[in-house]
């Protein structure tokens, strides 16, 4: 089994928008979906998982509506307002600077100077 | 949003909560059971998977950010229960704190009206008045300079940064409709109501072309007068008004309170259509004015162009404007002493509001340390420290809010009468009225002082260690209360002391006051303004005939001893202060010595009874073409002449011509100023000169201030009808107004000393028992905490006069300790009432002693009844309790 990693600060709340982007979609399956696509490297701690789902519900980020699976049960099915897709997209957009500066920086030759 | 509706959401909001970590926990568990766990472990696995379902829930609903709203309205249910529990802790408490801040919030309304609220104009703060300076003018003697008619055309024609309009005080005699009668006439600029954004009820204001000599005499009434003249609602609108024989039409009725400088008209007339003579020069300036900013416009563009203005006219017109300026400053109201006698109250009622503090937080207080194992128990139970002292003072602030409303309540009902009650008249009364400022006010100080009496009992939470209380029963933590408790009695004893010393001071100053010799006889002495008939004023022999008329009339009206007349009287508003020299080599009006100047009859001093000291007073022979005499006071001799004898000499008065006068006399000092003012006034030289002697020039002016004064027999009031009857002249037009006794003048000179001592006494009162209320309620509680420990020591054979002592020594101690630091206070307060209240007597041991007395008799008596029931414990059922 790889080593399991801890989600750096910040980063939940990009991958949740992230995930729900895909589609409407309830709280297991965005856990399930998460573990599955960082193959499990990335552990998601799933108590913290649904306050921040309200929290971004709360700041009108992710709207919610209840509805029936397909295995015909009620749940509660989130996803992304345009108000959380420009959110998504410049989070993305600076995530994707600071992991490349920080790139950047590994890549660099030691002793060079 | 009602409550049920927010309820009714919470609890929706609860239930899908629940159910969505539910369908999280079972889809969880069927995912294991179809890799092959067993249906038990799988609801296990899933359910630490997710960590806690109710900590998930805890964070969710701390993720929906209106958590503190939440426990806010928990709070505040709760605390509303706990009231509803305890009844009687309850209703003192309110009872307390309503007084506390019902007394606060009337004085800050009255404050409010007075000071605070900008004047009833439209954008007052755009509006000025303009006054005018001369560097020879006496500013502490005259006020502010006004502006000469002259003057005031120019700036009107010149200013570009403002526009003006003006106005000016007079007076005169309606004679039609209804019987003739004195009213206050104040001329005005056509634009005046225009200017300052005020509307008429009725009709309109006047036009431009109605403000020009011989313009279509038109007249706006007053409210009050128009409702005394036409009664309520009539119209009056074209009506005939008879104004010092002059009849004019109405075209306008004002709204009601329309004031200008706190002064209400009886009547407006258009200002230029005035013809008296001092308004077409530009030595006297009696206009007042007013200006509105115009847009875009600073306070620092106004005062040059006034400058350039003003030194334009003093180039032009040297013999009267030299030197003369003008300046602006943003209009207000004069409130004179008014001022700061509702600062002084309201510190006093201030002291009140501590003391109740005070006292509800000991209440508090004794009830939390006996809730002390609630609390810990719920902190046991993972109350946060910070979540418990939130919980503590919104109790408090939730009952401070109630006695708010009560007290809000209470000031509602009190503010008005209490205007009533206040000496003379206050100024802006109209102005004193609830508003957002005061509601705001009173949530202000209730939540002050609900945070000022919670926080002590809150904090105690962070000092205990919790959970030696949840060990322990209530008994243990009494010690460490004791000391709290007593810091919270010594407080209220040291306030209620310097109250109690106020009051007292202001009382001893009162007596002393009311002793004063006035240097007049003021019993059986009538004093009323008198209107002459409008014909009489336009020649001045006509004048001085009418007033000799009027005192024979007078002198035979049964039951009156003897008349004068005389231009102002003592103890009432009205000077007219000259500056005098003993040479002829006078220098300029503002080095000069100033007294005051009253012409009067020769009668005047026989009707009054000033003692005579030396030379003699006026006789028939003192007229116009006789040698100008002067009678002067005992007080103005010392100051002019020193031991010299002064009969003979002679005294320069540059404003009443370069003639010297001859002092003919000497005279007793009168308290004019007032019994307690006249020691400080500015000015207190006094001299007299006879009525007939007044030039011609000035007869008109004269005779539209003067009064007459009657010496009676009888109660002086009881002739006021044959007076009147008597005295009305041959077309009834002569009218008296302003009828007052001497006495009652004397006694109001003291109704700021009298209202100052009576609220001071109340609030003292209120605190002595507020205060007497607290020691009793922490000696029954500490006794009531005591209960055991003085079973044992009945048991163990100690007396019950033992255990009284024992009680009362404790609050000895706690009452002697605030004793002493109130004296120490006092002497603050004794020194803030010496600066604002004019007469008052200095400290003195008698007061502190009587005060000491007072609250010591008081606070033992408060402390002996928890005392006695201590003595009378059982000490077998005390050994058994707890």
């Amino acid at each position: 089994m790889p080593n399991k990693s801890d989600l750096p600060q910040g980063t939940l709340d990009l991958l949740i928008l992230k995930v729900v982007a895909l589609g409407a979609v309830h709280g297991y399956a965005i856990a399930q979906r998460l573990q599955q696509v960082s193959r499990d490297v990335v552990q998601v701690p799933q108590g913290s998982l649904y306050p921040a789902l309200h929290r971004l519900e709360n700041r009108g980020l992710l709207a919610a509506e209840w509805k029936d699976t397909e295995t015909g049960r009620e749940a509660k099915f989130y996803r992304l307002t345009r108000k959380g897709r420009a959110q998504l997209e410049d989070e993305a957009a600076s995530w994707k600077r600071l992991t490349e500066a920080v790139g950047l920086i590994l890549r660099m030759p030691e002793g060079a100077q | 949003m009602s409550w049920w509706q927010r309820l009714w959401r919470k609890r929706q909001m609860e239930d899908q909560l629940e159910k969505e970590l539910r369908y999280h926990i079972e889809q969880h568990a069927a995912d294991l059971m179809a890799r092959g766990y067993s249906a038990e472990a799988a609801r296990r696995e899933a359910r630490l998977a997710l960590g806690g379902p109710e900590q998930v829930k805890e964070d969710c609903r701390d993720a929906r950010g209106t958590r503190w709203a939440e426990d806010f309205l928990h709070d505040v249910r709760y605390a509303l229960r706990a009231l509803r529990q305890r009844p009687g802790f309850t209703a003192v408490a309110l009872a307390t704190l309503a007084l506390g801040t019902g007394a606060t919030t009337i004085m800050f309304t009255l404050i409010n009206g007075v000071l605070l609220r900008p004047l009833p104009y439209s954008r007052p703060e755009t509006l000025m008045l303009v006054h005018g300076h001369s560097p020879t003018w006496n500013v502490q003697l005259y006020r502010e300079q006004k502006v000469a008619y002259p003057d005031f055309l120019d700036l009107q024609r010149e200013s570009r940064s403002v526009t003006i309009a003006a106005w000016l005080y007079d007076g005169g005699t309606v004679s039609a409709p209804g019987d003739p009668q004195y009213v206050d006439n104040f001329p005005i600029s056509w634009n005046l109501f225009d200017l300052l954004g005020v509307n008429v009820l009725q009709g309109r204001a006047f036009l431009p072309k109605e403000d020009k000599p011989g313009g279509a005499p038109v007249i706006i009434l007053g409210y009050k007068f128009w409702q005394r003249k036409f009664g309520e609602g009539a119209t009056a609108i074209g009506s005939q008004v008879v104004l010092d024989d002059k009849p004019y039409t109405v075209v306008g009725v004002a709204r009601e309170n329309f004031r200008l400088e706190d002064n209400e008209a009886d009547t407006f007339t258009p200002l230029a259509q005035d013809t008296a003579a001092y308004l077409k020069l530009r030595g006297p300036h009696p206009i007042s004015v007013a200006a509105r900013l115009r847009l875009g416009v600073s306070v620092g563009q106004v005062e040059t162009e006034l400058a350039i203005i003003g030194h334009r006219l003093a180039a032009q017109y040297p013999d009267t404007n030299k030197d003369r300026n003008f300046f602006a400053e943003p209009m207000h109201v004069d409130v004179g002493d008014a001022r700061a006698t509702l600062w002084l109250l309201f510190g006093a009622v201030g002291l009140v509001l501590l003391i109740a503090c005070a006292n509800v937080a000991s209440l508090l207080l004794a009830r939390s340390v006996s809730r002390e194992r609630e609390l810990a128990m719920r902190a046991a139970l993972g109350a946060g420290r910070g979540r418990l002292i939130r919980q503590c003072l919104t109790e408090s602030c939730v009952l401070a809010c109630l006695g708010g409303a009560l007290g809000v309540a209470l000031a509602a009902i009190g503010a008005r009468p209490f205007v009533k009650f206040w000496p003379g008249s206050l100024p802006r009364a109209d102005d004193v009225q609830l508003d957002w400022n005061v509601l705001w006010f009173a949530l202000g100080v209730s939540l002050l002082s609900g945070i000022l009496f919670g926080l002590v009992p809150a904090l105690r939470i962070r000092a205990r260690r919790l959970e030696h209380s949840l060990r322990a029963g209530a008994r243990s933590v009494v010690g460490g209360s004791r000391r709290v408790h007593g810091v919270f009695v010594t407080a209220e004893i040291a306030i209620a002391m310097v109250l109690l010393v106020s009051a007292g001071m202001l009382g001893r100053t009162l007596l002393h006051l009311s002793a004063l010799n006035p240097g007049l006889d003021i019993h059986n002495l009538l004093v009323s303004r008198m209107a002459l008939a409008p014909a009489t004023l336009k020649d001045p022999g006509l004048m001085r005939a009418a007033w000799k008329e009027v005192l024979e009339r007078a002198a035979q009206v049964p039951g009156v001893e003897s008349a004068a007349v005389v231009d102002t009287v003592p103890l009432r508003q009205g000077e007219n202060e000259l500056g005098y020299w003993t040479s002829a080599d006078v220098p300029p009006d503002n080095k000069l010595p100033f007294a005051l100047a009253t012409s009067v009859t020769p009668e005047y001093l026989r009707v009054m009874k000033i003692p005579l000291l030396r030379g003699r007073f006026f006789n028939d022979h003192d007229t116009l073409d006789s040698q100008p005499v002067m009678v002067i006071d005992d007080v103005m001799a010392q100051h002019a002449f020193g031991r010299t004898e002064v009969v003979g000499k002679r005294l320069w008065v540059p404003d009443m011509g370069p003639k010297p006068f001859l002092v003919a006399g000497v005279v007793g000092h009168v308290r004019h100023w007032g019994l307690a003012a006249d020691d400080q006034s500015p000015v207190r030289d006094q001299f007299y000169y006879p009525y007939p002697q007044v030039p011609d020039a000035l007869m008109r002016r004269w005779s539209e201030l003067t009064s007459i004064v009657v010496r009676t027999k009888v109660n002086p009031l009881s002739i006021l009808p044959t007076l009147r009857k008597q005295l009305r002249g041959e077309t009834g037009e002569q009218v008296l107004y302003e009828v007052q006794t001497m006495e009652q003048l004397a006694k109001q000179t003291l109704a700021r000393q009298r209202f100052l001592m009576l609220l001071f006494g109340v609030f003292a009162g209120l605190a002595l028992l507020l205060a007497c209320i607290g020691v009793y309620g922490v000696l029954a509680y500490l006794t009531g905490q005591r209960v055991p420990e003085v079973g044992l020591r009945l048991a163990l054979g100690a007396s019950a006069r033992g255990i009284q002592w024992m009680v009362v020594r404790q609050s000895l101690l706690m009452i002697s300790a605030g004793a002493a630091i109130g004296l120490t206070a006092a002497f603050g307060a004794a020194y803030t009432l010496r600066q604002t209240v004019a007469g008052m007597q200095p400290l003195e041991a008698g007061t502190f002693v009587l005060t000491l007395v007072v609250l010591m008799i008081a606070s033992l008596v408060a402390s002996f009844l928890p005392a006695r029931r201590a003595s009378r414990v059982d000490p077998m059922t005390a050994l058994r309790t707890d």
